[in-house]
């Protein structure tokens, strides 16, 4: 084997070291995992809800089409907070726990044990996003005769790298600064939950929001997504979204490991590449 | 080539005090070598820059002047193969809590690229080399001893047989018969694998009974560096710790980690 293949080899076990251990965490967790799930259902239901809510109370929807909107702006919401959990939650876990010089130590290349988290997040999200889907929709009795569910997740997929990205520049926040990164973590995930249309659609928010909304990889995932499972819309027809996805992956993961590595260095030059404080 | 070299290293970090900041020099043109398959023991009392240099040799930190290199490589420049080489235990016996012995040593063994099939094998032979109890492998390591937590520390350095083993007060707080077994262990690798190393301690009984060499650290200066028998003979002293005395001024006391300062 040559040395560069070797170094590949070695990075790419190093990369499912990364994965192996978020899946001991969970599985040790397991208690936890389960009562965040009920949560997670409870809140989604609450939400889809108001669709029932409105109805009730006079207005004129059709609630079925409403309900499923709002599910799945609240599952991919949910996606999308599982990943930056796991991306951001990680590092401050290993501050917590003192394995952080252990980790950053080690001679895994940052992007690789970036993106093993990323990849471990992905895995995850989907496992607990479609439980979620399956749970909710199965209490409303909500069916999808027309959905594309295939195109939906590979608008999914192609989403998911620019939600890494972003869950890289968020990731660093806790190192940098460890009693209020934790915490800037949630304005940004906050930023995107107000701006891209998770709830209603875009357009009904002041200009600036929809701006803003026009950088945010969640708008497109949103609108496609809902296209493809509440209208069956294929590739083809969410290529309008499809593409400012690609654009923004292609931009948010170069961006979130520029990000990770400048705020690794200030953390190694001021001295808080360590286990407390 | 010796396994480290380390010229005119210096760091600095800055404190809070109230509202102003001060500055605080943690290394102060440190200078040395350490030969390869040598044990050098580093002694110094709290905030002396124990930690501080051990965590630039682990490329955790940045130094600002001078230089330091592990078997030829610079640890700022060279940071992927100088942490190919090196591996540590500190104080703290740092672990996920609810993961076990063996899920910790099975991740920990990923990240520098052994297989799953090596590490397999490996780790209950390593484990056993610790003595640490193969029916307490697959427990929390939350409900672990200190003592037995700090095995499976020295366990997780040694799986990943690095050349340069950096130990920071590897013994603080143990029992006197886990301290003991851990200092045997140490003992032991050193005689039978081609390991460097860098212990940093506050007991001078380990230093005499480990190191090669001593050095005295103090203020981020290290004042002195010699077998034990030449500094007790330097500064007229009947033994190690009266002679620390005598180049510091000061009683080194049994504490935990030094390494508390921080840049605001």
């Amino acid at each position: 084997m040559s040395p560069a293949t070797g170094a590949w080899r070695g990075q790419a076990i190093a990369l499912m070291g990364v994965v192996e251990r978020n899946s001991y965490l969970v599985k040790r967790y397991g208690w936890w995992e389960l009562a965040f799930f009920a949560w997670t259902v409870a809140n989604t239901l609450t939400i889809v809800f108001i669709a029932k809510g409105v109805e009730a109370t006079g207005g004129q929807l059709d609630v079925e089409r409403q309900a499923a909107s709002l599910l799945i702006g609240a599952v991919i919401w949910s996606y999308l907070g599982i990943i930056f959990e796991i991306l951001t939650e990680t590092v401050a876990w290993e501050r917590w726990e003192g394995t952080i010089e252990y980790t950053f130590m080690a001679p895994l290349a940052r992007p690789v044990h970036l993106l093993g988290m990323g990849t471990f997040g992905v895995l995850y999200g989907l496992l607990r996003t479609a439980a979620l889907f399956g749970v909710v929709a199965l209490f409303f009795g909500l069916a999808f005769p027309h959905a594309d569910f295939a195109a939906a997740l590979v608008l999914l997929a192609v989403a998911s790298v620019s939600f890494v990205g972003i869950g890289m520049v968020t990731a660093i926040l806790p190192l940098v600064s460890p009693e209020k990164g934790a915490q800037l973590g949630f304005i940004a995930q906050g930023l995107l939950l107000v701006v891209s249309g998770v709830y209603y659609p875009v357009d009904v928010m002041p200009g600036w929001m929809q701006a803003i909304a026009t950088i945010s990889p969640a708008t497109y995932a949103l609108h496609g997504i809902r296209a493809t499972v509440l209208d069956g819309a294929g590739l083809g027809a969410v290529w309008g979204d499809l593409w400012p996805l690609l654009v923004l992956g292609t931009v948010a993961i170069p961006l979130g490991l520029a990000v990770f590595a400048a705020g690794e260095r200030y953390a190694k030059r001021h001295g808080k590449l360590k286990r407390s404080g | 080539m010796p396994a480290v070299e380390v010229i005119g290293l210096t760091k600095h970090f800055t404190r809070r005090q109230g509202r102003r900041r001060v500055r605080v020099t943690a290394l102060d043109g440190v200078s040395f070598t350490v030969a390869r398959g040598e044990c050098v023991a580093v002694l110094g009392c709290n905030g002396s820059g124990k930690s501080t240099l051990v965590r630039v040799l682990s490329t955790l930190l940045l130094h600002d002047g001078g230089s330091a290199r592990v078997f030829g490589h610079d640890v700022r420049r060279d940071e992927r193969e100088v942490r190919r080489l090196v591996n540590r235990v500190s104080v703290e016996a740092a672990f996920f809590k609810r993961l076990s012995a063996n899920e910790n040593l099975s991740y920990a063994a990923r990240f520098y690229g052994l297989t799953p099939a090596y590490t397999r094998g490996r780790v209950p032979e390593i484990l056993a080399a610790v003595g640490f109890p193969a029916r307490r492998a697959a427990a929390p390591m939350e409900d672990l001893s200190r003592g037995m937590q700090q095995k499976v520390a020295l366990a997780r350095a040694l799986l990943t047989s690095p050349t340069l083993l950096l130990l920071d007060e590897p013994t603080t707080g143990l029992d006197p018969r886990a301290k003991r077994e851990v200092q045997a262990f140490v003992g032991e690798v050193r005689r039978t694998h081609d390991t460097t190393t860098l212990l940093c301690t506050h007991d001078m009984a380990e230093a005499e009974v480990l190191a090669d060499r001593v050095g005295i650290l103090d203020g981020g200066r290290l004042l002195a560096l010699d077998t034990s028998a030449a500094l007790r003979r330097r500064y007229g002293a009947a033994t190690l710790e009266e002679a620390f005395m005598a180049a510091t001024g000061r009683v080194l006391e049994d504490a935990g980690d030094d390494d508390d300062e921080e840049a605001a």
